[in-house]
């Protein structure tokens, strides 16, 4: 008994840091954000911040050159969540594939793949992107490449591509890594086990690794999901400022000091994000179960 | 006649330039229980990945109803595997698992339904459908896997010491439950142990295997009764082995002493190794004995007493209801019939003498099998 207690205060007293740390710096922000999200510039209680998100009107002028009403919130945010979807299915594709060829290899090929998906990670993130402003230019690398072979120029600095592209190569490795550390733990027997029991390859796959690694997939979109829903610097700078994401409205406001509107836009973000997570966590213990 | 199905030719197997199997010879028959026994690193697990097809042999054939199946990948063999620590999906619940290789074959629903059930109760665990196979046993475990693997009925099933991680109790239960599986339903066993008890207690046919060689092949009492060389008398139950010289037929000689056996074809004076179990030494007064010597250990194991005496430097083990006190002289006396000759072989001279009684070998024996 008395030993068991004194482990317990041995244990609160270790663990007493992150406590104060997470209350100091999770807990404590989100209660501002969301205090903020309520009030107005003289902190009286008002859902104004929340109804302008959703009610913001605004007009575009589309390629036939007239003009139309649009909410002006509602189709940042619509756009910033397709760029970071089509990015995140990008992501899942090429990286799936990727960490099963990490799987696979000999031990020697994984720690050097591995290590060749972790260097970008260690420059700065604004650095690889300003990498990808002179690769992706009119006159950049890659066009001077395509023309070399007769394919050129395209224009791709300043689209929702060229976005596309700054997110699938940032996120890449937080895609590749969960999954592949789920794969590395599967059991290989088990695999032995599908083939003997009549699964050729295809069928080891689909009913056996797939299944065991939905997990790592799950964790990884929602790695890749997350930042690039809420990413503000790639569209300013590969998209040219042209494509206003929700990450760019938030800083918006937030520069222009208006930071009740801000904490607002931020906090119905966190509640979509929330729900996505919960949804598909649901769906991936319900397939686990299956 | 019965039918072969399945026939090793001349496999060999060699791992970084260390033999496993060195030239295997077996036929394995229709409707058989067949264990390969024999300590870790034997081969025989190797054996039984080279039939499921996860390994390929450097050189032989390996015959299924007599067609060479070496490049056949493991999902077109008809055989299934049951696994050591059983490879349940852990994704799929018990009644999913079991109807896997079916699922696989795109078998109607209504079938694989009723396949399954019946499956279920095969192995004894009915109702179980829809629990999760990580909350089971590991005895229901195993049930589970020996379920998935003969639903889609094999021909071959390969157990691959499938019992080694369950308690002694369990493992006694699930013995005679696999005998009586093996019976109903009529498929051909072949089943990897490093456990003697239970190679003798479940088996048609027992293969005993040692450093990448069969060193027997027969059924469970020829083993026991009629070893071929010491290390199969060794490893197959408690036995004193002394070298002896075969004089003429039916006579033999150690210790000194000449002896009637009922043991025939063998050379004048040729060498020879003399086994005789514990349990076949009677004691009797030291005048009357054929042999005389000193007792210098008594065990208590319930059923007998295991005692341990000196005759001329060699110790001999003797399994007797009848109590002896340590340093008493007593007299040995053995029938004809319980003595068993052998030919010299390499492993003369390793075992059946009881010096240096410490199970070093068991141990050995007992060890987990490598992966």
């Amino acid at each position: 008994m008395k030993k068991n207690n004194a482990l317990k205060h041995v244990q609160r007293a270790v663990l007493a840091p992150y406590g104060v740390w997470a209350l100091l710096f999770i807990v404590v922000p989100l209660f501002f954000v969301a205090y903020y999200a309520f009030t107005d510039a003289s902190f009286h209680f008002t859902t104004d911040n929340i109804t302008r998100f959703f009610t913001a009107k605004s007009q575009v002028t589309d390629a036939a050159g007239g003009t139309r009403e649009v909410r002006t919130y509602l189709l940042i945010f619509w756009r910033s969540l397709k760029l970071a979807i089509i990015s995140t299915v990008i992501c899942l594709l090429l990286g799936y594939p990727t960490a099963y060829i990490l799987f696979r290899a000999s031990e020697r090929t994984q720690k050097i793949l591995i290590t060749l998906i972790m260097i970008p990670m260690w420059m700065n993130f604004l650095i690889r992107t300003y990498a990808w402003m002179t690769i992706l230019q009119d006159t950049g690398i890659l066009n001077r490449m395509l023309a070399r072979i007769g394919l050129g120029p395209m224009h791709i600095i300043g689209t929702e591509t060229a976005v596309v592209i700054g997110m699938v190569y940032d996120y890449f490795p937080y895609m590749i890594l969960p999954i592949y550390s789920v794969m590395a733990k599967l059991d290989m027997k088990l695999v032995e086990a599908a083939k003997d029991l009549g699964c050729n390859g295809y069928n080891v796959m689909k009913r056996v690794i797939f299944p065991l690694s939905l997990p790592g997939v799950i964790s990884g979109i929602t790695m890749v999901l997350i930042p690039s829903i809420s990413t503000f610097y790639i569209s300013q700078k590969l998209g040219n400022g042209k494509f206003y994401l929700i990450g760019d409205a938030i800083e918006g406001q937030y520069t222009a000091n208006n930071l009740h509107f801000a904490a607002a836009i931020a906090l119905l973000l966190m509640i979509v994000l929330l729900v996505c997570m919960a949804l598909m966590q649901r769906y991936a213990n319900k397939k686990a179960v299956a | 006649m019965r039918r072969k199905i399945i026939e090793l030719k001349g496999i060999t197997k060699a791992y970084d330039g260390e033999t496993v199997l060195d030239h295997i010879n077996l036929d394995i028959y229709d409707n058989e229980f067949v264990t390969l026994l024999g300590p870790s690193g034997c081969g025989k697990t190797t054996t039984l990945r080279i039939i499921a097809g996860f390994e390929q042999p450097d050189e032989g054939d390996v015959l299924f109803l007599g067609e060479d199946i070496a490049s056949l990948p493991p999902y077109r063999r008809n055989v299934n595997t049951v696994f050591q620590r059983y490879a349940l999906f852990p994704h799929l619940n018990v009644f999913e698992n079991i109807a896997f290789p079916l699922r696989v074959k795109k078998v109607p629903g209504a079938e694989i339904e009723q396949k399954v059930t019946e499956m279920l109760r095969l192995v004894a665990l009915p109702g179980f459908e829809k629990r999760s196979v990580t909350s089971l046993s590991g005895g229901q475990q195993q049930r589970v896997a020996i379920a998935r693997a003969l639903v889609s009925q094999p021909k071959v099933l390969l157990l691959d010491e499938p019992l080694a991680a369950l308690d002694a109790k369990l493992r006694k239960d699930m013995q005679a439950e696999l005998h009586k599986i093996q019976r109903a339903s009529g498929i051909t066993f072949i089943f990897v142990t490093h456990d003697q008890e239970e190679a003798l207690s479940m088996s048609d046919t027992v293969v005993v295997m040692a450093e990448g060689l069969i060193q027997q092949i027969g059924t469970p009492t020829d083993i026991y009764n009629e070893p071929q060389n010491a290390f199969v008398a060794d490893f197959i139950g408690e036995s004193n082995i002394v070298s002896g010289v075969m004089l003429e037929d039916r006579k033999v000689k150690f210790h000194g002493q000449v002896f009637e056996c009922v043991d025939e074809g063998f050379g004048k004076n040729e060498p020879v190794d003399v086994v005789v179990r514990p349990e076949d030494v009677d004691i009797v007064p030291e005048d009357r004995g054929q042999l005389r010597g000193v007792v210098t250990s008594v065990t208590f194991l319930g059923v007998h007493y295991e005692i341990i005496v000196d005759v001329q430097g060699f110790k001999w083990m003797i399994q007797t209801t009848d109590f002896c006190a340590v340093d008493s002289h007593i007299g040995l006396s053995i029938e004809p019939d319980a003595i068993q000759i052998m030919h010299k072989s390499k492993y003369s001279g390793m075992f059946g003498d009881y010096s240096s009684f410490s199970n070093e070998f068991d141990e050995l024996s007992d060890a987990e099998e490598e992966e």
